[in-house]
């Protein structure tokens, strides 16, 4: 079966993040007022092979915490959803 | 005679505008002078540099912040007057994002900036920006970007192309097309291009930094010759 | 001893997780006159921490050579500050931030860079150039190669993004650094001398502002616990603690500051680095002898409910603390306002020598200025030296020893080894263009930048041989001050003064303690016999990880002058017929030599003594063989001695021609090639010129032979030995770092 899988990235709640900062300022520069907690991340999305999908989901997570994140400044959610795919 | 003034507009993050200045004050006959992004009046110059950098830090998309700055809709409105405007660099992700130009810079297909010395080949002479050049004239500029992967879609390459609107284009050492010619991974090897009105001219590579053969080529000069030429 | 409970959260546990010694809380409260509070606490534990305070290095760094007719402002500013004349200055710094690029490579060198940059233009200066200077483990490992990358990502971003040219620099892979990378930026600032700025804060009633980014939890604890623990295996538990650097607001804030220089309104201005608000106003009222007073519930947050201890702590990057003229504030607020950053009152100068901490009306902190700056102990102790010396000193090799290495395939490993290797993959990935002046970028011996209005060029290094240190630590400190006079010698400028960075493991253990002394002790005598002052500079202490300490490497970024640019001495002048002329004696020397490293796997040795006279008298042979225009091109011999300068040579050569090399007679082949002896040097000068040369170093008794010539085959040959075609000698030279690169990689 394949497992469809959408990884969620952003940096973590208190970590300065300059490019929200920049995007929420640059906003209100052309008019746009009261944008407040802007974050920017990333959103991956691909397809997995899975002969048992109970593993799956451990697999995603440690392919977050070992790559598609850095859990020392990112946060990730992921969300896997098993479809068979033909 | 008096000098032809050539504006060099700053945002917050331009970096090469006073290179772009000295750039411009070295050419007979022009005087340079600065316009501040949050001005609304180009100060009656007869062109205009977009200089290189990362105006508001590149975050986003390079050039998609700046091109909202008030001083642009002038550079549009002048642009859309005729008037000689020359983007290097952050200043051709700029008239991208403002649609003077069409296309769009990607980040470079090694995914790391690259700076470097970068041969180059002048296609189109025809430009107020490249009359100095003899045709197919190689020179040398330096690049320094990370986003600086031409792209379009294939009907609009097939267009600058069939208009001769592909101003420089990447070549390796030999003047050549091999591969180690494209620095960023361009498509046709694309390094700058020009609208079709052809006034308005956007590069990757930096002729402002190609002004004296000490720091390795003059070669730039001619574009802000026929800059200041076409201003006069 | 008691303690009496001011603040009932202060416990013996809570003074021993601070860092702070029994004996060290008895002098605070002596100081005090009480118990300090929580905060208090804090205070102290960051600005008596190695970090901050330099409590274990601050007297013997007292002995470095520091005064000069050029220097005009010597170590304890933000950076030191060199007289160039035509009125200009140059202001130039290095420091290390070893411990955060080991935890997060790119921020942590993305800050690094920040950080030097911020001690540059807080002066006055125009950053106009940045160097580092690397350690990494052996490329193998694929750790090591995601610390390589993300470190040159870093500090190429953020360097990139606010307009500095990363001119030079050095990388040395070596396991030594396998749990604990080295990441040292050096920057190097110019100004009118008139606008020379320091850290005062002077003149009671004054305002004190913070101008810039706001304040949130970044790197707090970082600067005592990052900077003074050694790394465990456990450094995931200090992420939270992560700077994040903002290359886009650094820009804002550089070019706000010396705007705001430039007006006058400005009587003091300091970067918040270390320890950030603490630091900066307790030092700033220091230097003027004055007390300081903030309400941090005036300083702006990005986070809610912070503690004043967070606040006082905080490393949040990009932020200036400027005094200034209360009745001027709208000339400081307008010029804020043009570069869009936040200025905001935060507090006033005093009289009285106290730095005085309030939260609203609430006093949180009051302690004496000096309690937190002149009052840091300091520790001096004499050691012995190691046990590990002995057997490196009495190691000589056999007779015959070498006979089995092939000096042609000893060259090709050399070449090869990512520490000799072209490091183009590195510095392609930094701006060296940026501001048009760089006339010599990186790759060669020294950068060389042009300046602007005048005739002159500014010639930059940086360098450090930490297995030297390792095998002597007296010569390797005296041999990193040789080295870096000898690049900038072969690009054709004058050295004249140096910012160093010291990293070293555990100072608390005697070995290390004992490098660290004895490396300094070189350094000292290598400068004051070069005429070069130590102006400024930084110590990083406890680089170690489970696999113990890194190399002792003091690392040298040296300044020099050219007087007319246009006798630089380029890479690559030289054409078929020229001949190749050894400026200085015939190697002899393999001990701690990179042949024994890289082709043999050994570290053991002595590395070569460093004869400074020779020194003195082989640079100002090749000055005056410059002078006399008699040099097509130069390279000082280093790393892998006489054979890797003769294909650093030619690979700077047009692509059709070699070089010949001839060794001389009777002596011994392995040492000739490869040894490593100092105050040497590789030119070359036209067939027709070499008469000339030849007298004119004869006159000035100088020892030199010519040793071979440029050929018009692209061959690098050993005259008797063998040769090996140039293009595969260059291609495992420029390609061996790519192709550790490919590799796959991991953040573990």
């Amino acid at each position: 079966m394949t497992a469809q899988v959408e990884v969620h990235i952003q940096l973590k709640p208190g970590m300065l993040d300059p490019q929200g900062e920049t995007l929420e300022n640059a906003l209100a520069a052309i008019g746009y007022q009261g944008v407040r907690g802007m974050r920017v991340g990333k959103w991956i999305t691909f397809e997995i092979e899975a002969d048992n999908p109970d593993t799956v989901e451990a697999q995603v997570d440690e392919m977050c915490s070992r790559l598609l994140a850095n859990p020392i400044i990112e946060r990730y959610e992921y969300q896997v959803t098993r479809e068979a795919h033909t | 005679m008096s000098k032809v003034s050539i504006g060099v507009v700053r945002f917050p993050g331009t970096n090469c505008d006073q290179d772009v200045f000295d750039a411009v004050a070295d050419i007979e006959l022009a005087r340079p002078v600065w316009l501040w992004h949050k001005e609304t009046n180009l100060q009656d110059v007869k062109g205009v540099v977009l200089a290189g950098g990362f105006s508001y830090g590149d975050y986003l998309r390079a050039g998609a912040i700046a091109r909202f700055s008030p001083i642009m809709e002038e550079v549009i409105r002048f642009a859309s007057d005729g008037g000689p405007v020359l983007g290097i660099c952050n200043g051709f992700q700029i008239l991208t994002e403002a649609e003077l130009l069409p296309g769009a810079l990607m980040r470079n297909n090694r995914l790391t900036f690259v700076c470097r010395p970068q041969r180059l080949r002048v296609e189109a002479r025809d430009t107020p920006f490249t009359r100095r050049y003899a045709h197919r004239q190689i020179v040398s500029f330096p690049v320094a970007h990370a986003e600086g992967s031409f792209a379009a879609d294939a009907s609009v390459i097939e267009r600058l192309e069939d208009e001769g609107r592909v101003v420089f284009r990447y070549v390796d050492e030999r003047g050549g097309n091999g591969p180690d010619a494209n620095p960023n991974g361009s498509m046709n090897d694309i390094a700058g291009v020009i609208n079709k009105v052809g006034n308005v001219l956007g590069l990757m590579p930096h002729p402002d930094r190609a002004m004296h053969e000490m720091v390795g080529s003059a070669d730039g000069r001619g574009i802000f010759e026929g800059l200041v030429e076409t201003a006069a | 001893m008691t303690i009496t409970l001011r603040d009932p959260e202060v416990t013996a546990d809570v003074v021993a997780a601070h860092g702070i010694t029994t004996d060290e809380y008895e002098q605070i409260c002596t100081l005090l006159g009480r118990d300090p509070n929580l905060t208090e606490l804090g205070v102290f534990s960051l600005m008596w921490s190695e970090h901050c305070g330099y409590k274990h290095s601050r007297a013997r760094l007292a002995d470095l050579p520091s005064s000069g007719p050029r220097v005009l402002q010597g170590p304890g500013e933000n950076a030191g500050a060199i007289d160039i004349g035509d009125g200009l200055a140059i202001v130039f710094k290095m420091e290390s931030h070893n411990h955060p690029s080991a935890v997060e490579p790119y921020q942590g060198a993305a800050t690094g860079v920040g950080g030097i940059l911020r001690d540059v233009f807080t002066m006055g200066a125009r950053p106009i150039a940045l160097l580092n200077s690397l350690r990494f483990g052996e490329l193998d490992d694929p750790h090591v190669r995601y610390l390589f990358r993300h470190v040159v990502a870093g500090i190429g971003d953020y360097g990139n993004c606010v307009g500095v040219p990363t001119v030079g620099g050095e990388v040395v892979f070596d396991n030594a650094y396998r749990g604990n990378p080295l990441v040292n930026a050096m920057c190097v600032g110019l100004l009118a001398q008139d606008d020379l700025t320091r850290g005062f804060a002077s003149g009671p009633g004054n305002a004190v502002y913070v101008l810039g980014a706001s304040t949130g939890r970044d790197g707090i604890h970082g600067a005592s616990l990052l900077a003074s623990a050694e790394l465990g295996d456990d450094t995931a538990e200090s992420r939270p603690t992560v700077q994040v650097g903002d290359p886009f607001t650094e820009k804002l804030l550089l070019e706000a500051t010396l705007e705001l220089i430039g007006s006058g309104v400005v009587i003091g201005i300091q970067d918040m680095g270390a320890a950030g608000l603490t630091s900066s106003s307790s030092e700033m009222a220091t230097r003027a002898g004055t007390g300081i007073e903030l309400d941090i519930s005036l300083v702006p947050r990005r986070e809610p409910a912070m503690s004043a201890y967070e606040v006082l702590l905080s490393e949040s990057q990009e932020r200036m603390l400027v005094v200034a003229d209360p009745h001027r504030e709208s000339e400081l607020m307008t010029i804020a306002d043009k570069w869009d950053l936040p200025c905001t009152r935060i507090g006033s100068v005093t009289d009285d020598g106290v730095w005085r901490v309030f939260e609203g009306h609430d006093e949180v902190c009051a302690i004496p200025v000096e309690a937190l700056t002149e009052a840091v102990p300091k520790y001096v102790r004499e050691v012995e030296p190691p046990a590990y010396l002995a057997p490196l000193h009495a190691w000589s090799p056999d007779p015959g020893w070498l006979d089995d290495i092939d000096p042609l395939t000893a060259l090709t490993t050399l070449i090869a080894a990512p520490s000799l290797a072209n490091k183009r993959w590195v510095f392609e990935q930094y701006d060296h263009h940026v501001r048009t002046a760089t006339v010599i970028g990186p790759g060669a011996d020294a950068a060389l930048l042009a300046i602007k209005g005048t005739k002159r060029g500014l010639a930059l290094t940086i360098d450090g041989n930490g297995r030297y240190v390792y095998c002597d630590p007296y010569r390797g400190g005296a041999l990193a001050v040789a080295e870096a006079a000898r690049n900038l010698t072969a690009v054709g400028a004058t050295p004249l003064a140096i910012t160093d960075c010291l990293n070293f493991g555990n100072p608390e253990k005697d070995d290390i303690y004992y490098q660290f002394v004895e490396a300094l002790r070189g350094v000292g005598d290598a400068c004051r016999a070069l005429d070069t002052p130590v102006v400024s500079g930084n110590v990083s202490f406890y680089n170690q990880s489970s696999a113990g300490a890194v190399y002792p490497t003091p690392t040298i970024g040296m300044i020099g002058l050219l007087q007319d640019i246009e006798k630089r001495v380029p890479p690559g002048r030289a054409a078929a017929g020229d001949r190749l002329l050894l400026v200085g004696a015939d190697g002899a020397h393999l001990g701690g030599s990179s042949l024994l490293k890289e082709v043999l796997g050994q570290v053991t040795g002595r590395p070569p003594a460093v004869d400074f006279e020779a020194e003195r008298t082989s640079a100002k042979a090749i000055r005056a063989l410059n002078d006399a225009g008699l040099i097509g091109s130069c390279r000082d011999i280093g790393d892998g001695g006489l054979a890797v300068a003769a294909a650093e040579l030619m690979f700077g050569l047009g692509a059709d021609l070699g070089v010949e090399l001839e060794t001389s007679d009777d002596s011994d082949l392995h040492g000739v090639l490869f040894g490593e002896d100092s105050a040497r040097y590789l030119v070359t000068v036209t067939d027709q010129d070499l008469v000339k040369a030849t007298q004119l170093l004869a006159e000035l008794e100088v020892m030199h032979r010519t040793c071979g010539r440029v050929v018009a085959s692209a061959a690098y040959d050993i005259v008797g030995v063998g040769l090996v075609d140039r293009g595969t000698l260059e291609d495992l030279w420029r390609n061996a770092i790519p192709n550790a690169m490919q590799l796959s990689e991991s953040n573990r």
